[in-house]
C-alpha cells in the first residue's frame, strides 16, 4: 500500500513538472519556447567541463576495483567487523558503495544470490545499499561542473557520513532481523 | 584528502595487481588493470555526453521555473529550513530554488532529474563564490547531503531484491530509514563544523593555493 503510493507519486512527479512549469511561465507571459532554449543552451558546456574530473576518478576507481584489492581488505577487517556484528562478508559492499554505483549494485547482487535476499547477510546489504550514494562521483561530477579543485571539507564530511549509514544500517539489522 | 585517496587508489590497485601477478606468474592481474583503466576513461566520456541532453532539458525548464518566478515562490515557502542549512546563501536566491529541486527529486528516487538540477544548483552556488577554485561552506553542506542519500524509496535496492527472489522485497524499508537518517545527520553536522576548522580554510590568496600543491 505505502510502497504503492510512493510509487505512484514517483510516476507522477516528472510528468506533472513537465506540464506545470511551461503552463505557469505561459500564464506569467512568459514567451516559453524563446526562453526554454536561452536556458538549455548551458548544458553543452557542463558536459564538457565534467569529462576530465570523472576521468580521474573513474580511471583510479576503475584499477582498484579490478585489482582485487578489496579481497585483502575484506580478510584484514574480517575480525574486527564480526565483533560489531557486521557480517565479513559485507564488507566489499561497503567499501564499493561510495566508490561505484555500478559496482555496488553489483556486489550487492552477488551477495543476494549467494546468500538469499532474505538471509542476514542480504538484509544487512540491502540496507546498506539504501543508505548511501556514490559520493565519489558525486563530488567529482559536481566540483567539477563548476571548476572547483578543492573541495575543502566536502569529503571528509561525506565520507563519515557514509560511514554512520553503514554503521547505522548494521546496528538496526542486528537488532531488527537477528 | 581528495589527493590522497586519488593517489592511494591508483597505488594500491596496480600494487595489489603486481603482487598478484608475480605471485601467480599470470599476466591476467595487470592486464586486467589495464583494461579497466581503458574502459573507464571510455566509461566517463559517455556519461559526460549522455548528460548532455538532460542537462539541456532541466536547464530548459529551470530558466522557465526562474523567469516565471516559481523557484523564488518555492524558496520562500521552505525558507525556515533552507537558511539554516545554507546561512550564507541569501533566502531568495536562485540557487535556493535549485537546491530544493534536487532534494525533493532525490527523495522521489528520481535520479535522472537529480542530477541536472543539482549540477545547476552548483552553478548557481558558483556565483556567489569569491574564490573560484575552492569549495564554500554551501557547496559542501549542499553535496554531504547529496552524497548521504535521502530517498524515501530506495527502488534500486528493491528491484534487486525483487530479482534475485525475495519473499519480502519491502522489508528493508524501515531499516534503510534509520541508516540513511544516521548518513544523513552525520554528514550535515560535520559538514558545518568541519567548515570552521582551520586546516579546511578558503584560500584567500593564490600563494596559499600553490602552497598545497
Amino acid at each position: 500500500m505505502f510502497l504503492n503510493i510512493i510509487e505512484g507519486i514517483s510516476a507522477f512527479a516528472i510528468p506533472l513538472v513537465l506540464l506545470f512549469i511551461p503552463l505557469y511561465a505561459y500564464y506569467k507571459k512568459i514567451k516559453v519556447y524563446e526562453v526554454f532554449v536561452e536556458g538549455a543552451k548551458e548544458g553543452f558546456n557542463v558536459a564538457v567541463k565534467i569529462m576530465p574530473f570523472l576521468v580521474a576518478i573513474l580511471v583510479s576507481v576503475g584499477i582498484f576495483r579490478a585489482s582485487g584489492a578489496l579481497n585483502y581488505i575484506t580478510t584484514m577487517l574480517a575480525p574486527i567487523t564480526r565483533f560489531i556484528g557486521m557480517p565479513p562478508e559485507t564488507i566489499p559492499m561497503a567499501f564499493m558503495m561510495p566508490l561505484s554505483g555500478s559496482g555496488a549494485i553489483g556486489v550487492m547482487t552477488d551477495l543476494l544470490t549467494t546468500y538469499g535476499p532474505d538471509s542476514f547477510i542480504g538484509l544487512v546489504t540491502s540496507s546498506m545499499m539504501g543508505s548511501t550514494e556514490t559520493t565519489f562521483y558525486i563530488l567529482a561530477l559536481y566540483f567539477g561542473s563548476v571548476g572547483i579543485k578543492n573541495g575543502r571539507h566536502t569529503l571528509p564530511a561525506a565520507l563519515a557520513g557514509n560511514v554512520a549509514g553503514i554503521l547505522g544500517a548494521v546496528l538496526i539489522s542486528n537488532l531488527v532481523f537477528r | 584528502m581528495i589527493n590522497v585517496v586519488w593517489l592511494f587508489l591508483i597505488v594500491v590497485g596496480v600494487g595489489v595487481a603486481m603482487i598478484n601477478s608475480i605471485i601467480s606468474g599470470d599476466l591476467e592481474p595487470l592486464k586486467e588493470i589495464t583494461a579497466s583503466a581503458f574502459n573507464m576513461s571510455k566509461t566517463s566520456i559517455e556519461i559526460a555526453i549522455g548528460l548532455i541532453g538532460l542537462m539541456m532539458l532541466w536547464l530548459g525548464l529551470m530558466k522557465l521555473a526562474e523567469e516565471s518566478g516559481l523557484i523564488s515562490i518555492l524558496a520562500k515557502m521552505l525558507k525556515p529550513i533552507m537558511t539554516r542549512l545554507f546561512p550564507d546563501v541569501p533566502a531568495d536566491h536562485p540557487a535556493m530554488g535549485a537546491m530544493i529541486m534536487n532534494i525533493a527529486a532525490n527523495m522521489l528516487g528520481l535520479g535522472n532529474a537529480a542530477t541536472p538540477l543539482g549540477l545547476k544548483a552548483m552553478m548557481e552556488l558558483q556565483k556567489l563564490n569569491k574564490n573560484q577554485e575552492s569549495a564554500t561552506n554551501a557547496m559542501a553542506t549542499f553535496l554531504a547531503l547529496n552524497a548521504s542519500s535521502v530517498t524515501i524509496i530506495p527502488s534500486t535496492v528493491i528491484g534487486i531484491r525483487v530479482a534475485t527472489g525475495s519473499a519480502d522485497p519491502a522489508r528493508v524499508i524501515g531499516t534503510i530509514l534509520f541508516a540513511t537518517t544516521c548518513s544523513t545527520i552525520v554528514a550535515i553536522t560535520l559538514a558545518k563544523l568541519l567548515g570552521r576548522m582551520k586546516r579546511y580554510k578558503v584560500d584567500s590568496s593564490p600563494q596559499t593555493e600553490q602552497q598545497n600543491r
